[in-house]
């Protein structure tokens, strides 16, 4: 490549990067004003003072533990289940022949091109009968049994060799034997893509919370921070404090797992 | 002392014969690495599904008992306003998020993919945005585009536009700004995936090419395009679906609003089946949108075997 090439590459790279990166630059710089001076003439991308308090202030101005806390509670249980039961009902798809095995997998691909609302309201009828509206377990119930986790795991064993169980059949482990001393333990870079993928879904997520939570204890911290802004809506440094609060655990987990986020998007190519 | 003695051949055994007893036993075991995952998926996915059609040809309440009223529901639909409002504004949003998040992916893809230092920092950036929570992501745009002082608008005054639009509070800047919003947050997405695709084209066509002379708009024209047309088919796919089944960006940013400028057809299921509680015309709009979907997707998979040969 030339080096003019290379240069205008960069600098279209680095200027449309930085153009992406705004809004981001914006929230930061926000949550450190007064609220007087968030929406200043000219903008000022650096506060002419740090107001570093609005970081101890705003937890004492929305039940914002509380947020985090249930948030974190739904997002580690679904994750688990799904995993769990993701990883083991995919091993039945891929690696155990029974008759019917093909039909049942269909009907699980059939459903994830089925968009989400043309079904959730029987859903919520669903909910609402048993009595589960307004609870953690509705969510729980309703995200844990994806058929998207089951379909990524699938698509991953299939690239692990047959002779692999093969063997261990006849050297007398069980099915759920070989499932977990054999195929688990091969699996880390699927399990850890289908985990970060999982986390990062439930902990963003806004419409199931907003449509099964109605009491404020159990509300998360989407649902926190946008009752905030209905709520405060003249208190724009807090919301931006807010919101920096709400990304700052997902950006934890995204550099740290960048590499799984990747490859999952990649190699399965779906969401 | 050495003996010779050569280990027992081991003999594998002949494949057995598949009794009917085994045969069994394997369809237990199948199914009971499914059933934990099956319980919950049957209950709350499968059934879901197949009762939402049944519930559109019902007047249901979830209190009285429902009653069968044919095709009342669908007909009520046709007559009414909010929903072609709501259908064509969902329209509008597919329109534009789907060409100018295909491009954008594309775009970036294509430079990211040259062997550029620093290439992993502008992939970890671009792709960020998608990860972040729509509810932050609509409340930093919607400041970003305050009418009055918002930096959007204090950007546009400054290289000579007197009158920027109020952006989200005017009913025909409102769905724009949304627009934007969402391209902005769902590239990084598609262009990882454009990227991935990227990696399957042969370098050696590029040099050959080159050598034929041609240029690079040439060479992007007739290898990176074709070459890439697996790719597109499944991020259009992707995108339509995604973009007609649009909500919590929607719901955050405008409520559907100012007016019904933003409305769309998830929203008309949400507050007619959910808030208003009747149940069988939300489920008839649900129909309506999955038959949408469904109909492009097939129209898309016809389009691209046709391509294909």
């Amino acid at each position: 490549m030339s080096r003019v090439r290379r240069t205008s590459a960069y600098l279209l790279l680095g200027l449309l990067s930085v153009a992406v990166l705004v809004p981001f630059a914006w929230m930061v710089s926000s949550s450190l004003k007064a609220d007087a001076d968030v929406f200043s003439v000219p903008v000022r991308w650096i506060p002419a003072e740090f107001h570093w308090g609005n970081f101890s202030a705003i937890w004492g101005r929305i039940p914002l533990l509380t947020y985090l806390r249930n948030s974190v509670f739904l997002s580690v249980t679904i994750t688990a289940l799904q995993v769990l039961t993701g990883s083991f009902a995919a091993y039945g798809f891929a690696k155990v022949r029974f008759p019917g095995r093909d039909a049942l997998f269909l009907a699980y691909i059939a459903t994830i091109a089925v968009p989400w609302q043309a079904y959730m309201v029987p859903q919520y009828v669903i909910m609402q009968k048993a009595g589960l509206v307004n609870t953690h377990l509705s969510l729980i119930l309703l995200q844990a049994f994806s058929a998207f986790g089951v379909f990524l795991m699938r698509q991953y064993y299939l690239t692990i060799p047959d002779e692999l169980s093969e063997a261990a059949r006849l050297d007398g482990l069980s099915e759920y034997g070989i499932w977990a001393r054999i195929i688990l333990p091969l699996s880390k870079p699927a399990l850890a893509s289908l985990a970060l993928l999982t986390f990062v879904n439930t902990w963003n997520d806004y419409m199931g919370p907003f449509i099964y939570l109605t009491d404020n204890n159990l509300w998360t911290i989407q649902l926190g921070l946008r009752s905030f802004v209905g709520l405060y809506d003249a208190e724009y440094a807090m919301i931006m404090t807010g919101s920096v609060l709400s990304v700052l655990p997902i950006l934890v987990i995204f550099l740290l797992g960048q590499k799984y986020f990747v490859q999952g998007i990649a190699t399965s190519g779906m969401k | 002392m050495t003996t010779t003695v050569s280990a027992p051949r081991q003999v594998r055994p002949p494949a057995p014969a598949p009794r009917p007893a085994r045969r069994r036993s394997r369809t237990w075991v199948g199914w009971s690495f499914i059933l934990p995952n099956f319980i919950g998926f049957a209950a709350l996915t499968l059934v879901p599904v197949i009762a939402s059609l049944a519930l559109s040809f019902l007047d249901w309440d979830s209190y009285s008992t429902p009653r069968w009223v044919g095709l009342d529901n669908f007909e009520r639909m046709i007559h009414n306003d909010t929903f072609w409002t709501a259908l064509k504004n969902t329209a509008y949003y597919a329109v534009g998020h789907v060409p100018l998040t295909l491009c954008a992916a594309l775009g970036f893809a294509v430079l990211l993919n040259q062997k550029l230092k620093g290439a992993r920092f502008f992939r970890t950036a671009l792709f960020f945005p998608y990860i972040t929570s729509l509810v932050a992501v609509a409340v930093v745009w919607n400041m970003l585009l305050s009418p009055e002082s918002g930096p959007v608008n204090q950007f546009l005054r400054a290289i000579g536009i007197d009158h920027p639009p109020g952006w989200t509070t005017s009913t025909t800047w409102a769905m724009p700004a949304v627009i934007v919003a969402s391209v902005w947050r769902d590239l990084g997405y598609y262009m990882i995936l454009y990227l991935a695709g990227l990696q399957t084209i042969p370098a050696e066509l590029y040099e050959a090419a080159q050598v034929d002379g041609a240029n690079g708009w040439q060479r992007f024209r007739h290898i990176t395009l074709p070459g890439l047309r697996p790719t597109t088919f499944f991020v259009l796919i992707m995108l339509t679906i995604s973009s007609f089944k649009v909500f919590d960006l929607i719901q955050v940013m405008t409520e559907g609003g100012p007016g019904r400028a933003t409305l769309v057809l998830s929203q008309v299921i949400y507050r007619e089946g959910i808030v208003q509680g009747r149940f069988g015309y939300s489920s008839a709009v649900s129909m309506v949108l999955f038959v949408i979907v469904l109909t492009i997707t097939l129209v898309q998979f016809r389009l691209q075997r046709r391509s294909e040969r």
